[in-house]
């Protein structure tokens, strides 16, 4: 699975989709609701997956490999990579100064 | 990834919000992103490495940047108020390249081998077919303010480390606009930019700065955000108070760029009480802001009785989560709270790179060349460039002090105090004065040696017409140093 940054990726099994912000430091597989994602839109991606899943504009990380992605389109079906659920980065919102 | 993908976001999740420009007939952030894929198309089909932009602030702005980013070329805003030479020197470093022009630049940087200097209606359209991040978004020149300009390299990681760890992805009311007022070549230009459309947040741009304009369209646009330098403050509440406005829609101004006048903040908060003040400190190296005092610090400061959180009101506030800061010694040792010396920064959004040589060491910190020191609860004061200090007979000056003392006397209006040899001490400390009233010299001299001591006081006290700024109204003391030292040879 290729993870440079700013790769988009699409789930098959929701609408979900994630642009991959770091790369992981070696190969993991990044699955939505257990399903590995793909590089390319899906035609007609089914709606299978169930369960609550990233929300759109929020960056998810897994810490054990450093990989962290942002997801540009929410749906269901949670993120892992190799199995291990990523975690939501908490936003610590600052006030605007530019 | 890059910013222009930050952009495709907001405009896949609200493609009819305004972007840029006015409320009613601005370019919505689908207009937005299609114009940048036009441009880019064109742009890409040019064989250019860079696209350079010499002209005033306008709604091209924004899309040329997108268009840049979209087509995996820089984007170079530069200083369309450089000498001719200085220009064309800029321009035929970064051939092979486009250039925008504005119509009154066009001259100017036409004829430059590898240039194509073209007026936005020139420039061509085209499907876009390279897809895919450049490997650097923007070429910044920095100030100059103590040596000359260095173009400052920031790769997309820079940049969109800096939006994804300060804002929200469309976090901002549907009535929020952002009036910019920086010129385009400004840090704050580019990172404003970003910021405003990842918290979709409409952005109005003014041409150039005036402060009547300035103060005319924030009223006619209703704009809730602004971003000034500390000059630009002063002037602003020069026409507030001159036209008896108070700017109701206006509630976030966020100043920075330059050391603000403690004077010039209180009159602010008094001028302008319903409004939110936000100081913020950052360097063209660091994709704009690593440090900043908040609204509530900033009222918390105001109304404290205890001198040490009533002094914050001067400082910078405190570094970005994202940022760690440090101060060092010459020796690179890091220094305790309460103790001066330079100030090093590390993060995502951390470049420290230039065109010719990389500032950054092994670690990734990069050393600002800004002086400052932290309090005991971790707030920023700065205290000029180290490159400005004046070294006494062994002992460090800061000029910025000097110069307060000088402006506390009511015939000065302006002043800049630089470091000049000395046979005796090595160096010492020379002023350069602005008066809006007669005075004598030994008079003013007494005045600072009255208010700090004997070591401080300026030896001479130039008097001047006018005094050398940047146009975002930071001291050139190099420009005074070298004038002097030319007229002493």
């Amino acid at each position: 699975m290729s993870m440079k940054p700013g790769i988009r990726l699409w789930s098959k099994v929701s609408s979900v989709s994630v642009v991959v912000v770091r790369p992981a430091a070696g190969e993991v597989t990044l699955t939505c609701g257990g399903v590995p994602m793909i590089e390319h839109e899906p035609q007609n991606a089914a709606a299978t997956a169930e369960g609550e899943g990233p929300l759109l504009g929020k960056r998810y990380t897994d810490e054990d490999s450093g990989l962290q992605v942002m997801c540009t389109r929410g749906g269901a079906g949670e993120l892992a990579a190799d199995g291990r659920p990523l975690q939501m980065m908490n936003p610590r919102p600052l006030p605007a100064s530019d | 990834m890059d910013a222009s993908i930050l952009l495709k976001m907001v405009a896949d999740v609200a493609p009819e919000r305004v972007a840029v420009g006015p409320a009613r007939s601005g370019l919505t952030y689908a207009g937005l992103l299609s114009r940048a894929e036009a441009l880019a198309g064109g742009l890409s089909g040019l064989g250019v490495d860079h696209v350079a932009l010499v002209d005033v602030n306008s709604a091209l702005v924004p899309q040329l940047f997108y268009g840049a980013s979209l087509a995996g070329l820089p984007f170079v805003p530069l200083n369309y108020r450089l000498a001719d030479d200085a220009l064309r020197a800029a321009l035929a470093r970064i051939a092979p390249a486009v250039v925008v022009v504005g119509e009154e630049q066009r001259d100017r940087c036409a004829g430059i081998d590898g240039v194509t200097a073209l007026t936005a209606s020139q420039l061509p359209a085209g499907g876009l077919e390279r897809v895919g991040p450049g490997d650097v978004s923007a070429l910044l020149f920095t100030s100059g303010t103590s040596g000359e300009p260095k173009a400052a390299v920031l790769r997309p990681a820079h940049l969109t480390s800096y939006v994804l760890s300060t804002v929200d992805l469309l976090s901002a009311g549907a009535d929020e606009a952002l009036l910019v007022s920086v010129p385009p070549y400004h840090i704050a230009g580019i990172s404003s930019l970003l910021t405003s459309v990842f918290a979709g947040r409409r952005i109005l741009l003014l041409p150039s700065f005036d402060p009547a304009a300035w103060v005319e369209l924030a009223h006619a646009e209703a704009v809730t955000h602004a971003m000034v330098v500390p000059t630009m403050l002063g002037r602003i509440l020069d026409v507030l108070e001159a036209e008896g406005r108070t700017l109701p829609a206006l509630r976030h101004l966020s100043y920075g760029g330059g050391r603000m006048p403690l004077p010039v903040v209180e009159r602010a908060l008094r001028l302008l009480p319903h409004v939110d003040l936000v100081n913020a400190y950052g360097l063209t190296e660091t994709s704009s802001t690593i440090a900043v005092l908040g609204p509530q610090e900033h009222r918390e400061a105001l109304a404290s009785g205890d001198p040490a959180v009533r002094a914050r009101l001067g400082s910078v506030g405190r570094p970005l989560p994202s940022v760690e800061l440090q101060i060092r010694d010459e020796n690179g040792r890091t220094l305790p709270a309460g103790e001066p010396g330079e100030i090093h920064v590390r993060g995502g959004q951390v470049s420290g790179e230039y065109l010719t040589h990389t500032a950054t060491d092994a670690e990734g910190w990069f050393p600002t060349r800004d002086r400052g020191w932290l309090d005991a609860a971790g707030y920023l004061f700065l205290d000029g460039r180290a490159d400005d200090v004046i070294v006494r007979g062994g002992e460090n000056l800061s000029p910025g002090e000097i110069e307060d003392a000088l402006l506390a006397h009511p015939a000065v209006a302006d002043a800049i105090v630089f470091g000049a040899p000395d046979v005796e001490w090595g160096e010492v400390p020379v002023a350069a004065v602005v008066l809006r009233l007669p005075a004598e010299e030994a008079e003013l001299r007494d005045f600072v040696r009255a208010r700090l001591r004997s070591a401080k006081t300026p030896a001479r006290v130039l008097v001047r017409d006018a005094l050398p700024h940047t146009d975002t109204g930071k001291p050139l003391r190099r420009v005074l140093r070298a004038e002097l030292l030319a007229s002493l040879s």
